[in-house]
């Protein structure tokens, strides 16, 4: 059956709120059999309510879900994994201790006559389906012995396995390299050529085309567009994801960073031969005053392990690394703070929120210090300020003593951002500044650092959008196995030159 | 029905839904976070009626004495487990710096110099206490042992040592001086009562109004993102079993000065379960990141409260614990139902 036929899912008019307000509203979602079907909105569009309504996590207030021609009704995702729904988290839920073929079998493991486990098939079942994979790996090995990559498919190799109909994909490439997407779209494809539907929700748009059949799109609890992909620009996708006009986007520009334009002042520091260990092990960087430098490379090509160093957070093993004003580099990230150096971290919830405390509390965590006085803080000064970065920064909160974790992906991120601007930095590390958040505040937390640069901070710039990279940064310092190989400047890159630099043979 | 209409419709209700939840989610809630003093309402209700004489001001004294100990470890804890620790070796601590005081003020030099002795029979067990907490801050913070099992070292040679201290006796002593911390009054209320009180409100202001006590919020809510914003971890680490330990030495001090006697064998013996009892009861959260200090206080009221229920009331000591073990249970599902 192809996609002419009847879909395997339909959902609609689903309807959910929480505790009075409403999270989806006439919400629908139709997948073919054997379909590949993207899922995108912005960060509280209602995308994770919908997959959780449909993964049997919340029930619905509202609505008409439909599975297999039949009326779907669970209650647990023990009961959806039941029916053929399986799900692939974006934070993986296997046992990483635990070999890998328990990790497939878990639950579900063949037995022998003697009603033990047959662990001769169970690592037979296993291999086989990962070699369908083109994985061969060894299935009697601690899971955790192997990369996130490789976890994530033996995530769907469990899904596979037991028989699922539907394989929804929640972000599954936020933590992998080029290689590893390349591997999970081949897996996909092969889902998919084995009559498996997949549903793949992503905020990286240009992953929807490479491997997407049809795209729905939600904005505010509703579904806004439903398209085949192929009838679709990019554009066009965010401006349904915005609810905006294409020209008015068009004319706008995709990121708000003005790389090339930036008028670069003193010396704000310089790295020669900078080493921390392995990941890092010979890099020459130099930031300005007032300009964006980037750092260019796949995951895994050292540009955190780059900033760590630079913020005092890993200690040196060689090279040299001066501040301007500063006598010996930071030690540690108090001294870096003090010296005026900010560190955006990339995950945001591991390194960044501390989510029991208030939009105040993680506002003013690294300007502490400077708001004591004999260990007691000045608790006006502190609102004043609070209030300040609140207005500026557009940061939607019901107010600065609400719980961070409250808020949307992209309202923390700005609360984090405004945590480094309030230390009145000379230079920010932002790694992956944009990650994780909608397409609007993207803009805006784009526009902030712009304005900031204006006035004169440096900015080093992590990130693995090319785009963000290409048209935002004035250099990029392209980075290959902990190693600075290269070095580009605006105007005149370009996506294409960026990519040849990084994969250029050094 | 026109779909303007409808909108309009749907909008209304909306709002009305958004602007007060129905009967009975209002109902949890406050339950969820009254529950604690709607607990302390009903214990009070129960004593009044049924148990004899419960509304004597001697009643009041005594539960008064046993309760500051309890609080004044439970204020620790608190402490410590906001920063997603636990100390398990309070009881030992305080077994340790009961043991030592008599010791000091005991000694022939105390004898021959008793303010001196005094003196230094609160100095130097407490200073052992903070001792005691630093050995635990470090072996939690720079050797990264699970804080559970690096307290439970001094859990099980801290009472040991007190005993060898003592030879295993029980130490009696007639010192008026010293026995004030256990049988004083301050307008008409046990000392101990004060001191306790004194010690929240002190533990509140730091948590809430100083750097050290956000910064012990952020290491228990995050501790990369603590430690990635400048937030000095270890000290605060260090910092803060050291404080419990503290505190803890306070309270075996004082269980001394009531009894006019240590005994290291029972002095202290199954604190840490009290004190963790009443941490949880009081609303802090065992991963860490809250440290209600004040809940710890009323936490501790409802633990000392029940005990003395069942004792007033002639029920065993085993039964008691049952009934700990449920307060405990209640406290946690009431947790639960909070995080929704």
């Amino acid at each position: 059956m192809g996609a002419s036929g009847a879909p395997l899912l339909s959902m609609r008019g689903i309807g959910k709120s929480f505790a009075g307000s409403m999270a989806l509203d006439g919400a629908s979602l139709s997948i073919g059999a054997g379909q590949v079907h993207g899922l995108i909105g912005q960060n509280g569009a209602g995308k994770s309510t919908l997959i959780k309504i449909l993964t049997g996590v919340y029930v619905r207030d509202a609505g008409d879900v439909e599975f297999e021609g039949r009326a779907l009704r669970i209650g647990s995702p023990r009961e959806a994994q039941a029916a053929g729904i399986s799900t692939i988290y974006q934070e993986l839920t296997l046992v990483p201790l635990r070999s890998v073929t328990e990790n497939v079998t878990l639950g579900y493991e063949p037995r022998t006559r003697f009603n033990t486990i047959d662990w001769r098939a169970a690592h037979a079942r296993t291999r086989t389906i990962l070699t369908g994979f083109g994985l061969d790996i060894d299935v009697r090995a601690p899971l955790g012995e192997h990369s996130t990559a490789i976890q994530q498919l033996v995530a769907i190799a469990r899904a596979v396995s037991l028989q699922a109909r539907l394989v929804i994909m929640d972000e599954p490439t936020s933590s992998l390299d080029e290689r590893e997407v390349q591997v999970l779209f081949s897996v996909v494809k092969r889902l998919k050529a084995a009559g498996t539907s997949v549903l793949y929700v992503s905020h990286f748009l240009d992953e929807l085309f490479a491997i997407c059949d049809r795209v729905t799109v939600m904005r505010d609890g509703s579904t806004v567009a439903d398209h085949p992909i192929a009838r679709v620009s990019k554009l066009s996708l965010i401006a349904d994801m915005l609810g905006r006009d294409i020209d008015e986007i068009e004319s706008d520009g995709m990121t708000e960073l003005g790389g090339g334009t930036n008028d670069a002042g003193e010396l704000v520091f310089e790295a020669t031969d900078l080493a921390t260990g392995p990941r890092l092990s010979r890099l020459d960087l130099a930031v300005h005053a007032g300009e964006i430098v980037g750092l260019g490379g796949l995951l895994g090509s050292g540009r955190t392990e780059a900033a760590r160093a630079v913020f005092g957070a890993d200690a040196l093993t060689g090279g040299s690394l001066r501040f301007t004003g500063q006598r010996t580099p930071p030690a540690t990230p108090a001294q870096a703070i003090a010296a005026g150096i900010g560190f955006l971290t990339e995950d945001r919830k591991a390194e960044g929120i501390v989510p029991h405390m208030s939009v105040r509390e993680n506002l003013t965590l690294a300007l502490l210090p400077a708001l004591t006085r004999g260990g007691l803080i000045r608790r006006t000064e502190e609102r004043e300020l609070v209030e300040r970065f609140i207005t500026a920064l557009g940061i939607k909160t019901s107010g600065m003593d609400q719980p961070i974790r409250e808020l949307s992906g992209g309202n923390q991120q700005k609360v984090l951002l405004a945590r480094w601007l309030a230390i009145h930095p000379k230079l920010l590390i932002l790694d992956e500044p944009t990650r994780g958040v909608d397409v609007g505040a993207k803009f805006e937390i784009q526009a902030i650092i712009r304005e900031h640069v204006e006035r004169g901070v440096g900015v080093l710039l992590i990130s693995s959008e090319f785009e963000e990279l290409v048209e935002g940064a004035d250099h990029i310092v392209v980075m290959q196995d902990g190693v600075s190989v290269g070095r580009l400047s605006n105007p005149g890159i370009t996506e294409e030159r960026l990519v040849r630099e990084i994969a250029s043979v050094a | 029905m026109n779909s303007a209409s409808a909108d309009a419709n749907h909008d209304q209700g909306k709002r009305s839904s958004s602007r007060r939840p129905s009967g009975r989610l209002a109902w949890r809630s406050t339950l969820a976070r009254h529950g604690t003093l709607i607990a302390l309402a009903a214990l009070l209700l129960v004593n009044v009626l049924f148990t004899p004489n419960f509304l004597h001001l001697q009643t009041l004294f005594v539960n008064i004495s046993q309760v500051a100990t309890i609080a004044i470890v439970a204020i620790g804890m608190t402490l410590v487990i906001a920063t997603g620790g636990i100390d398990l070796s309070v009881g030992a601590v305080m077994a340790l710096a009961g043991a030592l005081a008599p010791l000091i003020f005991g000694s022939e030099l105390g004898v021959a110099y008793p303010l001196l002795g005094l003196v230094a029979a609160f100095v130097l067990p407490l200073a052992v206490a903070l001792a005691c907490g630093a050995f635990n801050g470090v072996m939690i913070s720079v050797l990264r042992v699970q804080p559970i099992i690096a307290t439970l070292i001094l859990f099980i040679s801290g009472r040991g040592i007190a005993q060898v201290l003592t030879n295993g006796n029980l130490q009696t002593f007639s010192n008026p001086g010293f026995s004030y911390l256990g049988t004083g009054r301050v307008l008409g209320l046990p000392f101990q009562g004060w001191l306790a009180l004194l010690i929240a409100v002190l533990a509140f202001w730091v948590v809430n109004r100083t750097i050290h006590g956000r910064h012990l919020l952020a290491v228990g809510g995050n501790e990369r993102a603590a430690a990635l914003s400048g937030v000095p971890v270890r000290r605060v680490k260090i910092g803060v079993y050291m404080v419990c330990a503290f505190l803890a030495g306070i309270a075996g001090l004082v269980v001394v000065a009531i009894n006019s006697a240590s005994d290291a064998a029972r002095n202290g013996n199954l604190m840490e379960l009290d004190a963790i009892a009443a941490a949880v009861v009081g609303g802090a959260l065992l991963q860490g990141g809250r440290a209600p200090v004040f809940g710890a206080l009323l936490g501790a009221v409802i633990i000392q409260l029940v005990k003395y229920t069942l004792l007033a009331n002639g029920i065993e000591d085993e039964v008691a614990l049952v009934a700990k073990a449920l307060i405990i249970v209640a406290a946690v599902a009431l947790q639960q139902g909070r995080r929704e």
